[in-house]
C-alpha cells in the first residue's frame, strides 16, 4: 500500500528516518553509559573515561558511514572499473579504456570545450560578481539590486536552459522572431550601427582583455627574475604555466580582433545560435555565468565590506581616483576571497551536466566531459570508458581538493 | 575635498544607471519566460514576448453574415449589414477582401469588387455589403482585417500543465514526485550531520583533525564518480531504482557540506555555556539536544535551504537513481528535458512547465534569502 502512494511513503520515511536516527543516538548513548561501561562499581572512573573515548564515534558513525560508502568508496571503485571491461565479465584490461577514449574525437572535443568553460565561466562570473558587488556597495537600493541578481541561483540548470532556449529561438526569415537574440540580430544591417557594435566594440573589448591577461601574466612571470619574490622551486612550473596560458590567450584575442574585421557577417538572416560551432559553446556558458554571478557577488560583496575603512580613506587623502582605489587598494585585499570564488565556480563548471544535456546534448560540437561520461555510462552502456572519463574529471578536481585541504588545515592551527 | 564631492554626484549617477542596467539584464530572461507562460500558443508564435506588453497588430479573418437569411432588398440591389466583431471590438488599421491583398483599404473606404458589388467597412467593424441577387448569396463575404489587439493574458496554460493536460503535458504528478524526493532528502541529512558536527566541534578524540580534512576533501569530489558504483550497489542489495535509492544518495551527497557548515558554526558557539552544562552534570547527548541544536538554528536553516534547492533542482541523481523504465516516478526537471525534446516548439507548454518548477525554489529563495547568504559565506569564505 505504501509503495502505491509516494507522498505517504515520503512522510513515512521522514518519520521512520528521523525517528530511527534519534533512537539510534539516544539508545546507543544509554547502552554505552548504562550497560557497557556503567559509571558505578569498582571501575567507575575508568569506565567514564572509556565511555568518553567511544562516544564521539557513536555520534559520528552514521555520517561517516554515509560519507565512506557513498563518496569515498566510489572513487576507488570507479578507478577499478575504469581498468576493467564489462563485456569481458569485468576482466582487468589495464589502460585499454583510456586508450580507447583517447582515440575518440568526441572525447577531445569535450576536453577542449571543458577548457574553454574553465577559462571563461569562472573569469566572467567573478568579474561580473566583483563589478556588481562594488557598484552596489554604496547605493541605497543596493541590497534590492543584489537580491535580484542573486535570484538565478535558485533556478535549476534545466529551468535556466528553457529560459535561454527561448532567448536563442529561431524562426524562418519571413516570420516574426520570438527569440530576443535573433530579434536584435535582425536589427543589424551592415550600417554604421553594425560597425560600432559588432566590430569596433568587440575589438576594443578583445584588446582590453589581452592587456589584462598580459598584465596578470607579467605579475606572475616577473617573480622569476625580480628580487624580493618567493623563489621557491615549486612555484616555477606554476609561473611558466601562467605565462604559456597567457601568451595563448593573448594570441587568441588578438587574432579574433583581426578576424572581427575580416569575417563575412550574414546580416539579415536569422541564426540558429545553438548550432554554430564554437560560438554555441559560449551561448551555453552564458547560462552558467548568469547563474553563478550572484554567488560570486554575494561573497565578494561581504569581502569588500570587510576591508578596513582606513586603507580606503588614506588612499583618498593621497589623491587616488576611484579606479585606483578599486584596483590598487580593494582588490589586493580581497585576493584570497577572489581565489576561493574562482575555485568554487571552477568546481561547478567541471561538473556541469544539466545545461549541455538539456540544450544541445553535446551535438554541434558542444560536448563536455560530464555529459560525455553520462553518454558513455547510460546510452552506450560502456562502463569502462565512462568510468575512465569520470576519473579524468576527478584528476582535474584534485588540485583544488589538495589546495582546499591545505588551507583548511592551516586554518585550524 | 571639494573636487571629490563635486565629482561624486556625477559618478553616483553613472553607478546607479549601470546597476539598473545590470539588474534589468539579469531579470530579462526570467521575465521572458514568465510573460510567455501567460500567452496562448498563437500569441507566442506570432510575436516576441516583449511585444505582449503592448497592443499588437494582428491579422484576422472574419466573415459577414449569411446573405440568404439576412439580406435586405433595395430595388434591384440587396444589402447585408452588421458588425464583423461580435462582442469584442478592435481598432481596424487596414483591411481587404482578398487573401492576396489583406490591407488594400483603410477603414471607411469602400471596396469595389466588380459588377457593382461593393463592401464598406468602418473603423468600428460595421459594414455594408451591396450587390445584385447573384452576388449577395451563398456564404458570407470574407473580410481580412489588420487590427490592433490589446495585451491579453491567459491562465489556460497553467490549467493544462497542472490539472487538465494529458501525458507529458501534465506536471501534476511530477510536482508531487519532486516534493516526495525533496523533503526526506532535506530533513534526514540534517539530523545525521548535526550529531557528527557536534562530535567534530566539541569532543576530543584522536584523528579529529584528519576527519575534518577528509570532510573538506569529500566536499569537492564530483558526483559523477559515485554514479556507477552506487547504482551497482543499489541493484545488488535490492533497493534498485526508486525513492529509497534517491533519498539515500541525496542524504550522502549532502553530507560533506552539512557536516562542514554545521561544524564551522558550532565551533563558534561560546565555550562557557557548554562547560557550565558539563559541570552541572549534563551528558553530551543532553548538551547536544538542549543547547547546541537550538543555538545552531541559523546554520541548520542555511543547510536546509541549500539541500532543498539542490535536491529540487537536481536532474542527474534523479535520472540515475530514481527514474526507472516505466517513468512513473519522473521528477519535474526530467519531464522538462523530455518536453524540450518532444515539444521543442510549443513554448506555451515549455514556459509554463519550467515556471511551475522554478516557482517553489524562487519562493523559498526570497523568503529565506538571509539564511542562504549566511550559509554561502560560512561555506566558502575560508
Amino acid at each position: 500500500m505504501l509503495s502505491d502512494n509516494p507522498a505517504l511513503l515520503g512522510l513515512f520515511t521522514i518519520v521512520v528516518g528521523v525517528g530511527a536516527c534519534l533512537a539510534y543516538f539516544f539508545f546507543s548513548n544509554v547502552f554505552l553509559d548504562k550497560v557497557l561501561f556503567p559509571a558505578r562499581g569498582p571501575n567507575a572512573g575508568k569506565n567514564i573515561n572509556r565511555a568518553n573515548m567511544i562516544r564521539p564515534w557513536l555520534f559520528l558513525f552514521p555520517a561517516l558511514f554515509a560519507l565512506t560508502l557513498y563518496l569515498a568508496y566510489p572513487v576507488f571503485e570507479t578507478l577499478r572499473l575504469s581498468l576493467t571491461d564489462r563485456s569481458q565479465g569485468g576482466a582487468f584490461v589495464g589502460l585499454a579504456n583510456y586508450r580507447q577514449m583517447m582515440n575518440e574525437a568526441k572525447f577531445w572535443e569535450a576536453v577542449r570545450n571543458n577548457m574553454l568553460w574553465l577559462i571563461v565561466v569562472p573569469a566572467a562570473s567573478t568579474a561580473f560578481g566583483l563589478l556588481v558587488a562594488q557598484l552596489t556597495d554604496r547605493i541605497r537600493w543596493g541590497n534590492f539590486a543584489k537580491s535580484l541578481i542573486f535570484m538565478p541561483m535558485a533556478i535549476s540548470f534545466v529551468g535556466a536552459s528553457v529560459i535561454f532556449k527561448l532567448i536563442y529561438d529561431t524562426r524562418a526569415a519571413d516570420q516574426n522572431q520570438i527569440g530576443v537574440l535573433n530579434a536584435i540580430w535582425l536589427k543589424f544591417d551592415g550600417g554604421i550601427g553594425s560597425v560600432v557594435f559588432l566590430q569596433l566594440l568587440p575589438t576594443l573589448l578583445l584588446l582590453a582583455f589581452a592587456v589584462v591577461v598580459a598584465y596578470v601574466a607579467w605579475t606572475f612571470v616577473r617573480g622569476i627574475v625580480a628580487r624580493g619574490e618567493d623563489k621557491s622551486i615549486w612555484l616555477l612550473p606554476l609561473r611558466l604555466l601562467v605565462a604559456v596560458g597567457g601568451i595563448w590567450l593573448i594570441w587568441i584575442s588578438l587574432s579574433s580582433a583581426v578576424g572581427v574585421w575580416i569575417a563575412e557577417v550574414p546580416y539579415g538572416e536569422p541564426q540558429t545560435w545553438l548550432t554554430l560551432p564554437l560560438w554555441n559553446n559560449f551561448f551555453l556558458m552564458v547560462v552558467l555565468i548568469w547563474i553563478q554571478t550572484g554567488f560570486a557577488m554575494v561573497i565578494l560583496s561581504a569581502a569588500l565590506r570587510g576591508i578596513p575603512e582606513e586603507t580606503v580613506e588614506a588612499a583618498i587623502v593621497d589623491g587616488a581616483n576611484p579606479f585606483q582605489i578599486f584596483f590598487k587598494i580593494k582588490v589586493p585585499q580581497i585576493m584570497g576571497t577572489i581565489v576561493v570564488v574562482w575555485t568554487t565556480i571552477t568546481l561547478t563548471v567541471l561538473k556541469v551536466f544539466d545545461i549541455v544535456f538539456a540544450m544541445t546534448n553535446g551535438q554541434w560540437e558542444t560536448q563536455v566531459l560530464a555529459n560525455y561520461m553520462y553518454d558513455k555510462l547510460f546510452r552506450a552502456n560502456d562502463w569502462g570508458v565512462g568510468s575512465a572519463s569520470a576519473i579524468i574529471i576527478m584528476l582535474l578536481v584534485t588540485p583544488i581538493l589538495v589546495w582546499n585541504v591545505y588551507n583548511a588545515r592551516k586554518e585550524m592551527k | 575635498m571639494a573636487s571629490i564631492a563635486g565629482k561624486k554626484s556625477g559618478l553616483t549617477w553613472a553607478v546607479q544607471i549601470s546597476v539598473a542596467a545590470l539588474v534589468l539584464l539579469w531579470l530579462f530572461p526570467t521575465v521572458g519566460l514568465f510573460v510567455s507562460s501567460f500567452r496562448t500558443a498563437d500569441q507566442i508564435s506570432s510575436s516576441g514576448w516583449w511585444a505582449a506588453l503592448f497592443p499588437a497588430e494582428q491579422n484576422e479573418v472574419y466573415r459577414t453574415l449569411d446573405p440568404d437569411e439576412t439580406r435586405v432588398a433595395d430595388g434591384d440591389l440587396f444589402t447585408v449589414s452588421g458588425n464583423i466583431f461580435e462582442g469584442e471590438p478592435r481598432e481596424i488599421r487596414s483591411w481587404g477582401v482578398s487573401s492576396r491583398d489583406v490591407s488594400a483599404y483603410q477603414p471607411g473606404e469602400t471596396a469595389d469588387m466588380g459588377d457593382g458589388e461593393s463592401l464598406t467597412l468602418l473603423a468600428d467593424g460595421s459594414y455594408v455589403w451591396k450587390g445584385n441577387d447573384k452576388q449577395i448569396s451563398g456564404r458570407g463575404q470574407r473580410v481580412f482585417v489588420t487590427a490592433t489587439v490589446p495585451p491579453e493574458f491567459t491562465l489556460e496554460n497553467y490549467q493544462t500543465i497542472l490539472f487538465s493536460g494529458t501525458g507529458q503535458d501534465n506536471m501534476g504528478k511530477a510536482f508531487f514526485n519532486t516534493l516526495t524526493v525533496t523533503i526526506p532528502a532535506t530533513i534526514i541529512p540534517i539530523v545525521i550531520a548535526a550529531f557528527a558536527a557536534y562530535a567534530l566541534a566539541w569532543m576530543e578524540f584522536p584523528g579529529r583533525a584528519l576527519l575534518i580534512a577528509a570532510v573538506v576533501a569529500l566536499l569537492v569530489v564530483p558526483l559523477q564518480l559515485a554514479l556507477i558504483p552506487l547504482l551497482r550497489l543499489h541493484l545488488a542489495v535490492g533497493i534498485g531504482k526508486g525513492y529509497m535509492g534517491v533519498w539515500l544518495a541525496h542524504t550522502a551527497f549532502g553530507m560533506p557540506l552539512a557536516v562542514y557548515l554545521l561544524r564551522n558554526y558550532m565551533v563558534g558557539l561560546p565555550r562557557d555555556i557548554i562547560e557550565n552544562a558539563k559541570v552541572d552534570g549534563a551528558t553530551d547527548f543532553q548538551i547536544f539536544t538542549r543547547i547546541i541544536l537550538p543555538l545552531s538554528f541559523p546554520a541548520l536553516a542555511s543547510f536546509a535551504i541549500f539541500q532543498f534547492l539542490w535536491t529540487w533542482n537536481d536532474l542527474l541523481v534523479a535520472k540515475v537513481f530514481l527514474i526507472d523504465a516505466t517513468g512513473s516516478t519522473t521528477v519535474m526537471t526530467n519531464q522538462i528535458v523530455e518536453l524540450l525534446g518532444t515539444r521543442g516548439g510549443n513554448w506555451e507548454i515549455l514556459a509554463t512547465a519550467a515556471f511551475v518548477s522554478i516557482a517553489v525554489p524562487l519562493f523559498v529563495f526570497f523568503a529565506m534569502q538571509r539564511y542562504l547568504v549566511r550559509g554561502l559565506l560560512a561555506g566558502s569564505v575560508k
